[in-house]
């Protein structure tokens, strides 16, 4: 019994410091929880995006007026034929025009489509390979149907890697402040604790402990209490998750992600902890160990 | 073992409290070391036991320049030094078992080997029913045998006690200067100091004399005996 007994030879476990450092550990480990768990929703939302719209292709072919202009459905041919023709094109479909009705719909009424003053374009869905030359085509396009334009989402795209690349930037900035101020309380703490026991490393020193001896008395201190703080923090993030998860639920706007992880993202986030951990113990046995290299 | 060439203490800026200490202590002798409060008895031992550095002078231990010892090798040569310090330096909050088995732990023993090892030595001092006492529960004299058995538990080659039988009565301080002699017996270098004139006419040793901070080396209590007819 005596040797699983958890014996330390500094009386570390009454310093206030104590309580302060776990407590600090648990909102440390819940912020970066937090933190990364956002970036991976919303890197996920982008994936999902990028790959539900890259390689889609949308030609328009509106309405004109005036003299010579050829009616819709000849150009809309002409750019099919075209379309079909290019190597690299894997298919080339006319969204129904009951479909395009309900696309401007929310916009323009219900009886928007109908109007017949009301140039609504027919909107041809290409799919392509990836590596077709899309500026080529459109360019093709453009020469031999009037009135056609062509939208690649190139700079939609655009515009969700950059929010993406953004908030992961954000993510990272608030991991790397949350675990520089964990550091910090830890070396804080550390020190407190050198200096109120500073008698007894003495002693210990007198009786010939190495500075390794006495740091590995931080360093186990240190991991038991951000152990369990890191523990609390990650099971309130992981409580977090869940009510913003259900929360999410009823909301019905596709465009927000659905705030969902799976087990992989569940087991990485369970790993935040244990690098704090391990941060917070290099730390101590560094903090140790520099100070007293100034003692006799 | 222990050599002092001109050795010179002071604390801070205060005034020297040794003095051109200079002796020699061959390995496997026994000393007392003696003197009035004050005289500067536990200075020189924290000197021995690599406490403080020395202001001046030159410190040799087991045949090292202390001067050119480094910090990092410190550790292993007080690991060969057994200290019972003045006032116990006993941690409160440990038991008396793990007290003792601090020095042992920290030279690396197999756990096994260190509780049956203190548990024998605390049994020997008469503390058998006493191994998981915290300190403060324990009577000064208890507290002492504590003290000494850590002092000797990983028989160390040089033993120093700074009055270690301060608080204990005559027939238990015997006792544990009985465990001294053992320790010396096996080869240690024994330095206690003491003023209890008791116990250093019952083990005839040779004396180290303080007297304002410098030192006078006095034979053993039985060859003063024999010239104490003539002026001293
Ligand atoms: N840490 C210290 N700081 C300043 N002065 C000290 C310190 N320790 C001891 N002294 C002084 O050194 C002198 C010798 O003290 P000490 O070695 O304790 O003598 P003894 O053990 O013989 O009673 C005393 O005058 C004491 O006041
Ligand atoms: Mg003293």
């Amino acid at each position: 019994m005596r040797l699983l007994r958890n014996r330390s030879d500094l009386p570390l476990a009454r310093d206030p410091s104590a309580r302060f450092l776990s407590w600090i550990t648990a909102v440390m480990v819940y912020l970066a929880t937090l933190a990364f768990a956002g970036q991976m929703m919303v890197s996920d939302m982008a994936e999902r995006w990028d790959s539900g719209l890259a390689g889609g292709v949308t030609v328009q072919v509106v309405p004109l007026v005036g003299p010579g202009a050829s009616p819709v459905a000849e150009r809309v041919e002409t750019a099919l034929a075209i379309l079909r023709g290019t190597p690299g094109v894997v298919s080339a479909t006319t969204l129904p025009a009951a479909e395009t009705a309900r696309l401007i719909e929310p916009w323009l009424g219900a009886d928007a489509a109908a109007d017949p003053h009301l140039p609504v374009p027919t909107v041809i869905d290409v799919v392509v390979e990836p590596g077709t030359d899309v500026a080529a085509l459109g360019r093709r396009l453009d020469a031999a149907v009037p009135g056609s334009s062509l939208d690649d989402h190139a700079a939609w795209l655009a515009d969700l890697r950059a929010f993406a690349g953004a908030v992961e930037l954000a993510a990272l900035a608030i991991v790397a402040l949350v675990g520089g101020a964990g550091v910090m309380a830890v070396v804080f703490a550390v020190r407190t604790g050198l200096a109120i026991h500073r008698h007894v490393v003495e002693l210990l020193h007198l009786m010939g402990a190495t500075d390794r001896y006495v740091a590995r008395q931080f360093e186990s201190h240190v991991l038991g209490l951000c152990l369990g703080g890191g523990l609390a923090g990650l099971g309130l993030a992981a409580a977090t998750l869940a009510g913003i998860h259900r929360a999410s639920a009823g909301l019905r706007a596709s465009l927000l992600p659905d705030f969902a992880l799976t087990a992989a993202q569940w087991g990485l986030l369970a790993v935040v902890p244990l690098i704090a951990c391990a941060l917070a113990v290099a730390t101590a046995r560094l903090t140790v160990m520099r100070t007293l290299e100034t003692m006799p | 073992m222990i050599r002092f060439e001109n050795v010179g203490l002071r604390y801070g800026t205060g005034p020297e409290v040794l003095r051109d200490i200079s002796f020699s202590l061959p390995p496997g002798s026994f000393h007392f070391l003696t003197g009035a409060s004050g005289a500067g008895k536990s200075s020189l031992l924290k000197l021995m036991y690599l406490a403080h550095r020395p202001t001046r002078g030159l410190i040799t231990l087991f045949d090292r320049d202390m001067a050119s010892v480094p910090r990092t090798e410190l550790p292993a040569m007080r690991r060969r030094i057994g200290v019972v310090f003045q006032d116990f330096q006993l941690l409160d909050h440990l038991s008396a078992l793990d007290n003792v088995a601090l020095p042992l732990r920290m030279a690396g023993a197999p756990e096994a080997e260190v509780v049956e090892q203190c548990a024998e030595l605390l049994r020997w001092v008469g503390l058998g029913n006493h191994l998981d006492a915290r300190p403060p529960t324990l009577s000064g004299g208890q507290q002492q045998r504590v003290a000494i058995a850590r002092s000797v538990i990983n028989r160390p080659r040089l033993l120093l006690a700074d009055e270690p039988t301060g608080n204990v009565d005559d027939s238990i301080g015997m006792r544990l200067l009985y465990l001294f002699e053992e320790l010396h017996k096996l080869g240690a270098t024994v330095v206690i100091a003491t003023h209890n004139e008791a116990l250093i006419r019952r083990f005839d040793h040779p004396r180290l004399h303080l007297e304002h901070g410098q030192l006078h080396a006095l034979p053993p209590h039985s060859a003063r005996v024999a010239v104490s007819t003539g002026p001293r």
